[in-house]
């Protein structure tokens, strides 16, 4: 795979925590969201999983819409799936096969541009993405778990309530928002949020249930352009989010050479 | 939680309980041993029925979170945790009494509690380098060593400024020990190292005087009068009560964090140079403020809003211990002023940061005892009058400096000890041209650079580099 490796994060494998599960082999899981056919990010958070040895994939959906490489992005995403990946749909993908017009113009402009650029079997492999993936207590979900297909936001704490009500599941791991945010339901009920610190392990305690929000790969709107994906360490049951400096200037050149509107190079540029 | 009582002999986690050392209300201590001999080990394992105080059992929960973060000899070593069956921790067991044990000898001589104030405010400068404010410093929950290390426990109400606040989320209220909470916890802010350094005040006051400053109140609601209620300065209490130390205490006390020392670090330096204290109003007050200033604190306590964010990260970045090593020599004028240049620029870029000159008088092997006499001590002014001398064009207020002449054979292993020693964050030095003589004899200044626990900065004068 070519792409530009400039992580440097300087960041080793998270440190061991208090195991929870010990009958689980020791397992690094890298969770992606919100590619949105950005090349450059993707292939820049790739390199950095692979030096620090991730053993799983998971990807929440979103791979194409906004960027300038859906098919190289497919493409990618399809080799990480044959390889024991989950990918996950999410509503640009959805809205790729089957237009319902529910969005917002200039993300209309970069679904019709990305149908253009996308082939049969590209389409094929959107079209049999699932909404929804649990395994053991954790769920994979795109936006929210009270109504997958119906992309609703989880913006705050009311809306990972809503969610975490919605969910067997211990923990739900979900993007859509493009902002990273981390929630955890308290003793006594209510759920509140918190801003992860980059580079930072945080243990998931198994004493309460969690949502987090991974922050996008491909457009950050957290006002940090870096690339951000999440490290899930099962075996010590903690979550680190992860940034990524990448190749922003080519990723921004192309979406212009494209001739996609000049906006969402600019939201590249600025992580907004 | 615990369905049985744990029982001697029981295996938990791979660990034997041996023997119960502490039966608490909320916790079991439990000495335990397991097949790897890796030193005595302690197991706390809560004893909780679900609606008991909620506070304890999330308590415990922070704990797990944030003990396994932390590292040296300042905290108990983490060695292991479990969640399921039985919630526990393992940690090292330092076989010691706590501080609580001393309470009856109180008050100690002056010079011991510097002494104990002084290691505890470097466990906490540990700590809060680490990124935790303890939260609930009090004489229970520290240890000294064997080897004299001040050891910081329980760690059930700490904050981490990089993970979750799980304990502000759950309880709108102050979280606590009445008689040592800081006023911005009485706020709900939990994210002020400096709110470690009232409770140290706090013991250390109690330490002094055998007085609590602000009493053991048990209702949440009487804890507010520390906002506005001033303590009797400890002199009232014992006369003989050294000025440094009452203004180290009552800086401690001081409502607004801002007013307090800036990191745990400064204060252990003062403590450990009590001659070297700045000495203000506060250092001869002698008795508490009066009724109107009270009344204005009463009224400005109530609409006290929430100060802006704060972390253990920013407040230490923003209040370093810069130590700038001068050499007096003759010859060494134009490094000197070099040194001063690039020493002014780093206080100007951190405006909370004190600056430690220090200088080394090199002692020969041979006449070690030279300086016990009259000639040696006028030395040892001379050269502090230098150092001032040195320092007057910086024009930094009284409270913001200190000069400090080190006598040793060894000028490079002197100043490393003395950054280790103070917690200095960032060492200035300036190094001289290289000399057929430096090579064989070494150079002190790369030594400092190789072997330094902090920053250096080694500042070179344009002539030196292009020789």
């Amino acid at each position: 795979m070519r792409g530009p490796v400039v992580a440097d994060c300087d960041m080793q494998r998270p440190p061991r925590l208090p195991r929870s599960n010990p009958g689980l082999a020791e397992m690094l899981i890298a969770i992606l969201t919100d590619i949105h056919a950005n090349r450059e990010a993707l292939s820049a958070c790739l390199a950095h999983a692979e030096t620090l040895g991730v053993d799983r994939y998971v990807l929440l959906g979103d791979y194409v819409g906004y960027g300038a490489d859906p098919g190289w992005t497919i493409d990618t995403v399809i080799g990480l799936v044959e390889r024991g990946a989950i990918a996950i749909l999410g509503n640009h993908d959805a809205e790729v096969l089957t237009a319902r017009s529910r969005m917002n113009e200039v993300a209309q402009v970069a679904i019709e541009w990305t149908r253009t650029q996308l082939d049969a079997s590209q389409r094929d492999f959107i079209g049999r993405l699932p909404l929804t993936v649990e395994q053991g207590d954790m769920l994979f979900v795109h936006a929210n778990a009270w109504a997958p297909d119906g992309w609703g936001y989880v913006t705050g704490p009311a809306e990972a309530r809503r969610s975490l009500e919605a969910t067997s599941c211990r923990v739900t791991f979900c993007g859509h928002v493009h902002v990273p945010e981390l929630y955890f339901a308290t003793a006594t009920g209510k759920v509140a949020g918190f801003i992860p610190v980059a580079g930072t392990a945080m243990p998931l305690s198994p004493q309460r249930r969690w949502l987090a929000v991974i922050g996008a790969v491909g457009q950050p709107r957290d006002r940090i352009p870096a690339a951000c994906y999440g490290l899930l360490d099962d075996s010590a049951n903690s979550l680190t989010y992860v940034r990524v400096p990448y190749d922003i200037a080519s990723a921004a050149a192309k979406i212009r050479a494209a001739g996609l509107p000049g906006i969402l190079a600019i939201r590249l540029e600025q992580g907004y | 939680m615990p369905r049985h009582r744990p029982e001697t002999g029981q295996v938990i986690g791979g660990f034997r309980l041996e023997e119960l050392v502490h039966e608490g209300g909320m916790a079991h201590l439990w000495r335990v041993t397991r097949a790897e001999a890796d030193g005595p080990l302690l197991m706390k394992i809560p004893m909780l029925r679900p609606g008991e105080d909620p506070a304890a059992i999330v308590g415990f929960e922070v704990e797990q979170m944030i003990l396994p973060r932390l590292s040296g000899f300042h905290v108990p070593r983490f060695v292991a945790a479990g969640d399921f069956d039985q919630p526990y921790i393992v940690m090292e067991h330092i076989a010691r009494p706590s501080l609580k044990a001393r309470l009856n000898e109180l008050p100690l001589r002056f010079e011991e509690v510097a002494d104990i104030g002084a290691r505890i405010a470097t466990a906490l400068h540990d700590i809060h380098r680490q990124h935790v404010v303890h939260l609930d410093l009090k004489p229970s929950n520290i240890l000294l060593r064997d080897s004299g290390e001040a050891v910081l426990i329980d760690f059930g109400l700490a904050r981490h400024d990089e993970l979750p606040d799980l304990l502000a989320e759950e309880f709108s209220g102050p979280i606590g020990t009445g008689a040592y909470i800081s006023p911005e916890q009485l706020h709900g802010i939990r994210s002020d190292p400096r709110s470690d350094l009232f409770a140290l005040g706090v013991l250390l006051y109690f330490f002094a005087t055998d007085e609590r400053p602000f009493g053991d109140p048990g209702a949440a609601r009487e804890w507010r009068r520390r906002l506005y209620r001033d303590p009797v300065p400890p002199r009232r209490r014992r006369p003989d009560c050294p000025p440094w130390l009452q203004e180290a205490i009552l800086r401690c006390l001081e409502v607004e964090a801002n007013d307090r020392y800036a990191t745990a670090g400064q204060l252990a330096f003062d403590l450990q140079h009590p001659e070297q204290i700045a000495l203000t109003e506060r250092a001869t007050r002698s008795r508490r403020d009066g009724t109107l200033a009270v009344a204005a604190r009463w009224y400005r306590s109530r609409g006290a809003a929430a100060a802006a964010r704060q972390s253990c990260a920013i407040q230490l970045a923003r209040a370093p211990i810069v130590m700038a090593a001068i050499d007096l020599s003759t010859g060494m004028e134009q490094l000197a002023e070099a040194l001063r240049v690039t020493v002014r620029r780093i206080l100007q870029a951190e405006q909370g940061a004190r600056l430690a000159c220090v200088n080394v008088m090199k002692l020969s092997r041979i006449a070690l005892d030279e300086f016990e006499d009259a000639e040696g001590r006028n030395r040892h002014l001379q050269r502090l009058a230098e150092l001032k001398h040195w320092a007057h064009p910086l024009e930094i207020p009284i409270n913001g400096i200190t000069y400090h002449v080190l006598e040793s054979v060894d000028p490079a292993s002197a100043l490393i000890d003395y950054a280790r020693n103070n917690n200095v964050d960032h060492i200035v030095m300036a190094a001289r041209g290289s000399s057929t003589l430096r090579r064989y004899l070494g150079s002190t200044s790369s030594e400092v650079v190789a072997n330094a626990p902090c920053t250096v900065t080694v500042v070179r004068t344009g002539q030196n580099a292009s020789r």
